[in-house]
């Protein structure tokens, strides 16, 4: 008899007035209790709407059943049939707008906790490690995957279970990209990630940090010098966007892309690194995104009194994951809704010693289908900060672009690619996740990771023949 | 791990280090610059290209000591090894179609200036070198410059080397007697090249400035090197390091480069105090 209980089993967390002083995990995770009454309000319907809900089309009641049958293991493979990272996707996927969206349970309640559920069979994978992967039998053909964000570490964990020898070259010191550089500590503890590379590795993929390509190596090199037959682009959405007002660079002005990174990367909030970052008291974040939440959680961790979310639209069009707001304003973040900066104020000493924002009313809807938010005329104020995080969003680096001939790119910097296969204008070169999209999810990323990879294969075994 | 091949003390707080990277090294060019961490707490930090040798697959870095970083990288010894270390980074120095060029560098920045001048040499150009230091016992790469260059002049602040003065002073003459230059290169503090700017703006003379603003991951991810030019907004690491040294902001590339100045002196202190005790 399934459990017919309108409410799903809430998720444990740390008391928002303790968390919001130290970096770990935020969401506990289910008890084998909770996740199995979870799995119960699961009604194995015939027509699995929730499946169409996951750009990588988990096969989500099978995955549940087996929870409920208290086979977890047998859940964890059910999830990595169609998914390479359960532990990361369980914690940062916005189900809301994906599975849980459709879940017939939805209707007169609340849906079934999927993300939850899909995070304790992969935690409780982690924690139950079985004998070592057997490493395949390697296919003679190598393929070299260029950043290893979620869209690189799904390419390369796909080709290398079909045998394929990959190599994935990554810029920065530490491979994860996104996933180490810019989700916090406190969303998505970097040990999980550092997992997900770990069982890469034994399946044989070699990891290169301290490679740029496009400068220390170039995709045309990588094929014609180092017989790579294919080479996958997933260098992510990294340059920062700036707001174009007066006094965006004054000290104490960052791009979020920054702050998480002298955070998350480079550890600032530790003792022991040489990383400095602020002690900033009243820190402004311009955006309504998961970046945005992150950054206002961040700078309050860090100590700051006050931290306000600054965003031209209404609370209905944040397009952060419902859960981070909630945790946001649970931990003291201040929401500015409708409300646009103008300028940044400038102190004696040329830091930040204010920002000038004005009033905004939704009006007629816009392009995206939103109400477009217009200025109310006389409405300006100032804010009182003295730190501002830009969180805007990126756009593509130019650098693969600039320094690979031929490589076709919308006019905003997108990769250009077959939607099929993930193929670009060149033979051999594929791309996927925000370096094609623009900002996204880690989630399509990984989908465009899988559908390149069997791209990749396909296009290798029909040269062979 | 990247091995130190060579470490040569150039003066008291200037280090020139050769470092096995055979990757920069293949394509490294004058201009470019590597990121470097030193041990797994370190900061990541920018630092230009001094030389680099393809066949040995080593790239020369020459590094003033200012803060913890370079104060721990100064304790590295040959045989030991950079955590660390990627490039080539940023966009190499123009030196095409170049005639005569007046290379200018002050203190450290001599070391950036030098492989350009170098270059330009072996192209064939008439190059002119003004170098300026606090003082004698601050001077670096005397040789090399002099090898690379048809003229060269030594400024220093006290008159205990060459002549005293600033390198603007020498110029300013150079510029007076008639000299005509296709480029200046300046590379040094940013208040040098602000005032070599504002000289050969005078003389109408093109004058290109290496930047060397706090950057974090060096590929144009984080904008935390951005300055203002021509009234833009570029990045170093990505559309530079060089720039019109007649576009640019200076004032506000001094602001930004003090952001973290009371963290870095802490830092620096805290830094050579452990090393002190190691001492004892």
């Amino acid at each position: 008899m399934p459990n017919m209980s309108k409410t799903r089993n809430e998720m444990p967390t740390q008391a928002p007035d303790v968390r919001n002083k130290n970096f770990q995990e935020v969401a506990l995770g289910y008890s084998e209790e909770q996740a199995i009454d979870e799995a119960q309000r699961c009604l194995n319907c015939k027509h699995k709407p929730c499946v169409n809900g996951c750009p990588v089309q988990i096969n989500i009641p099978a995955f549940i059943q087996e929870i409920g049958k208290q086979n977890y293991e047998g859940a964890y493979q059910v999830i990595s049939l169609s998914s390479s990272l359960p532990a990361v996707c369980g914690r940062v996927c916005p189900q809301e707008v994906q599975c849980e969206k459709y879940c017939v349970r939805g209707i007169k309640g609340e849906s079934v906790g999927i993300g939850r559920l899909e995070r304790f069979a992969a935690d409780w994978h982690n924690a139950h490690p079985v004998e070592k992967i057997e490493r395949p039998q390697l296919n003679g053909h190598k393929v070299a995957v260029v950043g290893s964000g979620p869209a690189g570490l799904t390419c390369a964990g796909d080709l290398a279970k079909k045998g394929y020898e990959v190599t994935i070259y990554e810029a920065l010191h530490l491979a994860g990209g996104v996933l180490v550089y810019g989700i916090p500590e406190f969303r998505l503890p970097k040990a999980i990630v550092q997992k997900e590379i770990d069982t890469l590795q034994d399946l044989g993929v070699t990891v290169n940090t301290n490679v740029v390509i496009g400068r220390s190596i170039s995709i045309e090199e990588l094929m014609k010098e180092n017989g790579y037959e294919a080479v996958f682009i997933g260098s992510g959405a990294g340059l920062p966007r700036f707001m174009n007002v007066p006094g965006e660079n004054l000290n104490g002005v960052y791009s979020a892309n920054e702050f998480l990174t002298r955070i998350n990367l480079m550890k600032s909030y530790q003792e022991h690194s040489t990383t400095p970052i602020m002690p900033f008291k009243k820190v402004a974040v311009v955006g309504g995104g998961n970046v945005a939440m992150d950054a206002a959680r961040c700078a309050k961790r860090l100590g700051a009194e006050d931290v306000y979310i600054v965003y031209r639209r209404s609370e209905e069009e944040l397009p952060a994951r419902r859960e981070e707001v909630e945790h946001a304003k649970e931990e003291g973040i201040i929401f500015k809704l409708l409300n646009n900066p103008t300028e940044v104020l400038p102190n004696e000493k040329r830091f930040v010693g204010g920002m000038k924002c004005i009033q905004m009313e939704l009006g007629e809807p816009d392009a995206s289908g939103r109400r477009k938010p217009v200025e109310k005329p006389g409405s300006e104020f100032v804010l009182d900060v003295d730190c501002v995080i830009v969180a805007i969003g990126t756009s593509p680096n130019p650098l693969i672009k600039a320094t690979t001939d031929g490589l076709a790119t919308e006019k905003w910097g997108g990769i250009i690619v077959n939607p099929e296969t993930g193929q670009t204008s060149i033979e051999g070169v594929y791309a996927g996740g925000d370096a094609v999209t623009g900002a996204a999810t880690v989630i399509l990323a990984m989908g465009a990771g899988k559908t390149a990879a069997k791209g990749i294969d396909e296009y290798i075994q029909s040269k062979k023949n | 791990m990247y091995k130190i091949i060579k470490k040569k003390i150039l003066n008291p707080t200037v280090t020139l280090m050769d470092v096995e990277a055979p990757l920069v090294a293949r394509k490294a060019e004058p201009g470019q610059f590597i990121i470097l961490r030193v041990d797994a707490e370190g900061e990541r930090i920018p630092l230009t290209v001094a030389d680099f040798d393809r066949e040995k697959g080593t790239v020369t870095i020459i590094f003033q000591i200012v803060g913890a970083t370079t104060e721990k990288l100064n304790h590295l010894n040959e045989g030991d090894s950079i955590l660390d270390f990627v490039g080539p980074l940023g966009v190499a120095s123009h030196t095409e179609g170049l005639k005569k060029v007046a290379v200018v560098g002050g203190g450290v920045g001599c070391a950036i200036a030098y492989p350009i001048a170098k270059k330009l040499h072996s192209q064939g150009a008439e190059v002119h070198s003004i170098v300026g230091f606090r003082n004698k016992d601050l001077l670096i790469l005397e040789d090399e410059f002099k090898k690379a260059s048809s003229r060269y002049f030594v400024m220093t602040d006290d008159g205990s080397y060459g002549e005293k003065g600033l390198v603007t002073d020498a110029l300013k003459k150079l510029l007076d007697a008639g000299e005509r230059y296709d480029e200046v290169i300046t590379i040094g503090p940013l208040i040098m090249m602000k005032f070599v700017s504002k000289l050969t703006k005078e003389y109408g003379v093109k004058t290109v400035v290496s930047m060397n603003p706090v950057m974090v991951d060096g590929t144009g991810m984080c904008g935390g090197c951005r300055l203002t030019v021509g009234g833009e907004v570029k990045f170093a690491c990505v559309d530079g390091p060089d720039f019109d040294g007649h576009e640019v902001d200076y004032d506000e590339a001094m602001a930004r480069a003090a952001m973290y100045k009371d963290f870095e002196r802490h830092a620096y202190e805290e830094t050579c105090n452990l090393f002190k005790q190691e001492v004892n």
